[in-house]
């Protein structure tokens, strides 16, 4: 047993948090730090630095298609790295989720259509699952699409669609087959955000930001190309989906670099005179936090090695999303406590000092990280039914 | 990075798994418990021919120079049979202190064997975990010295041939002695613990001990002695809450109310998914307690394991009661194993420091950078 990294790994560490140093725009990194949106250019400025570093815009994917074939400790680390180093959350729809998709169930014409563009961040991807009726119970989806002259034409409505404003394409869960029950008539569709018939509209969430959005679909043709493996099969890609790629779901980097803020702004702020960062109360939820975070660490590492040796994520990642997501808005929710009256002054306005500006909105934006992704009462379903098999 | 175990650690985790599953099942414990000492000398004996107290003394005095993931196997496999001997307090905290002690080398060998057993009696009342906290005085006394004190709630005294007692030198340091039960002057008032051990309340009073009885030790050694128990007790914990857990999950599946097994109820679904985490967030602060508990960076160590013990007496706690309360009724008696295996998990929150004492030590460890 070894809890320490090999020297390769280390080595590896040290070249992302070089690259990440010396590439990343400041403009991007001061956002980040900020807790502010990025606009889509800046997003496909980070991603497109590092695709020419040699892929590592797909740090999932293998070398087969373009990708750096790192291992999942690789990625581990290059995430962290990336966290830390204050780059921004890589647009997980094309390249962590549609892209595994198409690897894994579409053909050789899907692939090479579609995999490059996303691989070089010249195509934006967005995901079409949630609608108004199908959130946790994502199988009673109703958005339809009828086969007519080897096109499929599709009505109806997603919601939630994070960041489908930017989006070139869109891919869809749709019902295929109205008379087979739940899961059995869904198809997996890729769409083409232009087509005629799409109509965008802004959902403006509690933090003032225009992050997520509606989409109509009103007998929108898709071409019968893009469709993803069989019809009526496509929850095979869903649930391939949903298992894909979470072995880092936990954000570990993420809540590292936020803790190292809160304690920043901890240390600046006083309370009866003194730095608040030594009052009793608040080094013990500070405390608790940090202690909570070195348990999931390791945690995450065990799954990550227990990935390595059976290469199946499995539903530990659950436990993962769950612990993860709680810690990163425990932090949230410190440094508003610990900004204080400051954190109340929102829409852009910032009278405190520097460091309260957007944390009340950053607070309540991070309150979806519960909800989405399957919210994480779904995801003690999953562990108590997947794991325990209650 | 690696956390598997070696060919020879999961060897040694079968034994004693076999050994507490064959010989010391929960109704011979209970006989054990309820018998006049409250332990065994048989089950002591097979411990030593298994090699077992042997584990953590150095291969130059006989014994086996095991490390603390070995200790962290053995203890995690000895948790869920609740053993009533000393184990954690002779073979584990006294060995490692002994082993940094040359000059008493003959008794680890004598202890490996299962022939003597040694205690450490160091917690005072006030002390509420901490190491340092010491008012048990010594005095010169010609060319002896005269200790003055008492020790509370030291487990297994009765059971012990020695206690290794701590005290405060006029000079301010703490010295420790190793003290023959029988020495005039020391007396216990024995009696039983909430998790069926034993234990007692030392009082020492002109206790004359002659220069040899004293250890070549100092606070550092009894600091690095109670870190490797302390990581002992956690690898204990959670093999206590793993067995709770498996038993509270095969209840949930069984037990029928409402024409179905009560496990389909999502609410006991996710107390028992909330149940899950915190066995999983343990196990991996065990584990980095075993890894660090011999660190030579004391920082580091002592923060690991305080996160260590924060951890796990959280998760003790939770798993303990919850392991209770959705086994119902029947979580509340005395025959079922659940209800021992909680109160042994909320004695592991009271030793050692409990969560407080770590969390506030976590605090203060982390400010010195």
């Amino acid at each position: 047993m070894n809890l320490d990294f090999t020297d390769a790994e280390n080595a590896f560490r040290e070249e992302v948090r070089a690259f990440v140093r010396e590439k990343l725009p400041v403009a991007i990194r001061d956002k980040v730090s900020r807790g502010l949106h990025l606009t889509r250019g800046e997003h496909l400025q980070w991603q497109r630095l590092l695709y020419e570093r040699g892929g590592w815009s797909g740090p999932g994917w293998p070398k087969a298609f373009g990708g750096p074939g790192w291992s999942p400790v690789e990625q581990y680390i290059f995430e962290e790295e990336c966290a830390l180093g204050g780059a921004p959350r890589l647009i997980p729809f094309g390249m962590k989720m549609v892209a595994p998709v198409i690897m894994a169930f579409g053909n050789a014409t899907q692939q090479a259509r579609f995999l490059p563009k996303i691989l070089a961040a010249e195509e934006w991807w967005c995901q079409g699952y949630s609608e108004p009726g199908a959130g946790s119970d994502l199988a009673s989806l109703r958005t339809r699409a009828v086969r007519k002259e080897g096109r499929h034409i599709v009505n109806g409505q997603k919601t939630w669609t994070t960041l489908g404003q930017h989006a070139d394409w869109i891919f869809c869960l749709v019902r295929t087959d109205p008379e087979a029950k739940a899961q059995r008539g869904i198809s997996f569709l890729l769409i083409d955000m232009k087509s005629p018939g799409i109509t965008v509209r802004p959902i403006i969430t509690l933090d003032g930001a225009h992050e997520v959005n509606e989409i109509w679909f009103e007998d929108v043709e898709v071409p019968a190309a893009h469709l993803v493996g069989e019809e009526n099969k496509g929850w095979t890609c869903a649930k391939f989906l949903l298992s894909h790629e979470r072995s880092n779901i936990a954000g570990i980097g993420i809540a590292k670099r936020e803790l190292a803020r809160l304690k920043h702004i901890a240390a600046a702020e006083t309370k009866r005179g003194r730095p608040l960062i030594e009052d009793p109360l608040f080094a013990a939820r500070l405390a608790e936090i940090e202690i909570d975070l070195m348990a999931l660490e390791i945690t995450n590492l065990r799954v990550l090695s227990a990935e390595a040796e059976k290469r199946a994520p499995g539903p530990e990642a659950s436990i993962l999303k769950i612990k993860g997501t709680e810690l990163q808005q425990a932090i949230s929710e410190l440094i508003l406590q610990a900004v204080g009256p400051y954190a109340l002054p929102f829409a852009g306005a910032a009278p405190g000092p520097a460091h309260a500006a957007n944390r009340a909105a950053q607070y309540l934006n991070l309150r979806k990280l519960s909800i989405y992704g399957g919210s994480n009462e779904i995801q003690k379903n999953i562990v108590a039914q997947m794991i325990l098999e209650l | 990075m690696d956390f598997s175990l070696s060919e020879e650690q999961r060897q040694l985790e079968e034994t004693v798994r076999r050994f507490m599953a064959k010989d010391y099942a929960f109704e011979k414990r209970r006989v054990i418990r309820d018998s006049a000492e409250g332990w065994s000398r048989e089950a002591w004996q097979a411990l030593a021919d298994l090699g077992l107290l042997a584990l953590n003394v150095p291969e130059e005095y006989g014994g086996l120079g095991a490390g603390p993931v070995d200790t962290m196997v053995a203890m995690n496999a000895l948790g869920p049979g609740l053993l009533l001997e000393p184990y954690l307090a002779s073979a584990v905290v006294a060995t490692a202190l002994l082993r940094e002690c040359p000059q008493h080398a003959g008794l680890m060998e004598q202890m490996a064997a299962g022939e003597c057993i040694a205690v450490l009696a160091h917690d005072e009342p006030g002390a509420r975990g901490d190491p340092g906290y010491v008012a048990t005085r010594c005095r010169p006394a010609g060319t002896d010295f005269q200790i003055d004190g008492r020790k509370c709630v030291v487990g297994h005294a009765a059971a012990a041939d020695w206690l290794i007692v701590s005290a405060r030198g006029e000079d301010g340091d703490i010295v420790l002695f190793l003290v023959p039960l029988d020495t005039p002057g020391l007396s216990l008032d024995g009696y039983p613990t909430l998790d069926g051990t034993r234990a007692a309340e030392v009082h020492l009073t002109g206790v004359r001990l002659p220069e040899t009885a004293r250890l070549d030790a100092d606070r550092e050694v009894l600091g690095r002695a109670l870190d490797i128990g302390l990581a002992a007790l956690c690898a204990e914990a959670v093999g206590i809450m793993k067995a709770a857990l498996d038993a509270t999950v095969d209840y949930l599946r069984t037990r029928q109310q409402f024409g179905q097994p009560i496990g389909r109820f999502q609410a006991l679904q996710h107390r028992a998914a909330d149940m899950l985490m915190h066995y999983e967030q343990a196990k991996s602060m065990s584990t980095l307690a075993a890894m660090r508990c011999t660190s030579k960076d004391a920082r580091e160590r002592r923060r690991a394991l305080s996160a260590a013990k924060v951890t796990i007496g959280r998760a003790a706690c939770f798993i303990g009661q919850q392991a209770v309360q959705l086994h119902g009724g029947m979580g509340m008696s005395d025959e079922l194993v659940v209800s021992h295996w909680f109160k042994r998990l909320t004695a592991i929150e009271l030793m050692f420091g409990d969560t407080d004492t770590h969390l506030q030590q976590f605090i203060e460890i982390s400010a010195q950078s």
